[in-house]
């Protein structure tokens, strides 16, 4: 990826809670267009690395700038709008689906979005419960919404925690498919997962990150195919790396 | 005694009574909501130096004997208070004045209580999704909804249904101050119980009437 332009660049990043370092990595780029999937193990730093490139969050010490930007939660907003996460544990707005899926474009004054609403709820199985309530919904479901209303908007940047976790082989399929469409149109995706074959499916580059530093990165075929590091390589064999 | 209680519904002076009441507490409601539903979604919001001494002063303010706010008014409207030249005293003006104070901390403090009660993941969710400082308040005030709604409902319940403070402040002047509260002691006093029930009715119907409106507002705020 040398010469291509870096639309994320982290640059002697530390970041704690309390005494606790939970994330250290001297340098990272990542860069337009590209899907970087962020593997490892539970409590290895992928959220907290994802809460500091949507500037939920400011590192203790070190750089996140975005494209010319120096990142934190007092980002323009015009910055902050290119970017979304479809968290973990999504959070749905006590609204109908239909709501929770338009309401990025609303707060950016579209108005006039029904017709892009129910692309995307049609596209993500999700027509028939356009009018439920969001918070009757099953984890599933409320997976896809939030993936729904991530993807309303055409953000430049997705930031994926774990996007197809509580999703069925079918279901996880229709999202990866929503993936690849947005890789096609140039979007820039950090996805952060501990299913190794996600990231082998999706990455352009793939990340192996462990207690709160990057191990290893390298173009995915790469770094499945001849891993560098013993504890990349134990780990994409599933033994134990603790 | 029911069908002296019809009779009474067609006197006169009950629409009278019922006009002022209404506009009495719609009014003191509407400033109530208009500064104590921003205030309190702002308290509920920010981390603040003083925000526990503001929280303990709402709290007591909740707790507030309507007489003794009916006092204070009181003090200040009259003549020789520093309010005087208003002369608000004995006019519906002095009893707004006197129910917005009730209704206030009621409002400020229940809305605060329940915008700080909205999960903080819902404020990173927003953020996430690219609304601004303000929406991000907007939507999770909109999500505390509930609680914002029995917040008015409680300072609208204490509001009409007091009647030391009004007394005081209004003196329960006939076709002036008179609302509903004050006119059922008078009533009940002068042995009038059938004027006395009806007033009492209307005052429950009311209350009814103004809590259906406020919670299908509460439901179309969900729809949307």
């Amino acid at each position: 990826m040398t010469g291509a332009e870096a639309v994320y660049r982290l640059e002697s990043v530390e970041h704690r809670y309390g005494d606790r370092v939970v994330l250290q990595i001297d340098h990272l780029e990542v860069v337009r267009g590209e899907t970087l999937c962020v593997v490892g193990p539970s409590g290895s730093g992928k959220s907290t690395l994802l809460r500091l490139l949507q500037f939920l969050e400011r590192p203790t010490t070190g750089r996140v700038a975005f494209d010319s930007h120096e990142g934190g939660p007092d980002v323009s907003l015009e910055v902050r709008r290119q970017i979304t996460t479809v968290f973990q544990r999504p959070i749905v707005l006590d609204r109908s689906v239909r709501a929770n899926v338009g309401y990025g474009l609303r707060v950016r004054g579209i108005r006039d979005h029904a017709t892009k609403v129910d692309e995307l709820l049609t596209a993500l199985g999700l027509s028939a419960l356009a009018s439920m309530p969001a918070r009757t919904l099953s984890g599933g479901e409320v997976q896809r919404v939030a993936f729904g209303r991530a993807l309303a908007f055409e953000p430049s940047v997705l930031l994926l925690d774990e996007p197809t976790a509580n999703l069925d082989p079918r279901n996880a399929r229709l999202v990866e498919d929503l993936i690849r469409e947005r890789q096609r149109r140039g979007v820039t995706i950090l996805l952060a997962t501990h299913q190794t074959f996600q990231a082998r499916r999706l990455g352009h580059r793939t990340a192996f990150l462990l207690d709160g530093r990057i191990v290893e990165t390298g173009p995915t075929q790469e770094f499945f195919s001849a891993p560098r590091d013993p504890r990349t390589r134990a780990f994409l064999t599933g033994d134990m790396i603790y | 005694m029911s069908a002296d209680l019809l009779t009474e519904f067609a006197r006169p002076e009950l629409v009278a009574i019922v006009g002022l009441t209404l506009r009495v507490t719609g009014t003191a409601l509407f400033i109530a909501c208009l500064v104590g539903v921003p205030l309190g979604a702002m308290l509920g919001l920010v981390r603040f130096r003083g925000q526990r001494l503001v929280t303990l002063t709402l709290y007591t303010g909740m707790g507030l004997p309507p007489v003794v706010v009916g006092l204070f008014v009181y003090m200040l409207l009259s003549r020789s208070g520093p309010f005087g030249a208003l002369q608000w005293l004995f006019t519906p003006a002095g009893m707004i004045v006197a129910q917005t104070i009730i209704a206030f901390p009621l409002v400020a403090a229940l809305t605060m209580s329940a915008v700080a009660g909205v999960d903080r993941a819902v404020h990173a969710q927003v953020f996430a999704l690219g609304a601004s400082r303000v929406q991000n308040a907007w939507t999770v005030v909109r999500e505390a909804r509930v609680g914002v709604t029995a917040a008015i409902v409680a300072a609208f319940g204490a509001a009409i249904s007091e009647v030391g403070a009004v007394m005081l402040v209004g003196g329960n002047v006939q076709g002036q101050t008179r609302v509903l509260t004050t006119a059922i002691v008078l009533f009940t006093r002068q042995g009038d119980f059938a004027m006395a029930m009806a007033l009492g009715i209307v005052l429950i119907v009311i209350a009814f009437a103004a809590n259906l409106l406020l919670l299908r507002l509460q439901g179309r705020l969900g729809e949307r």
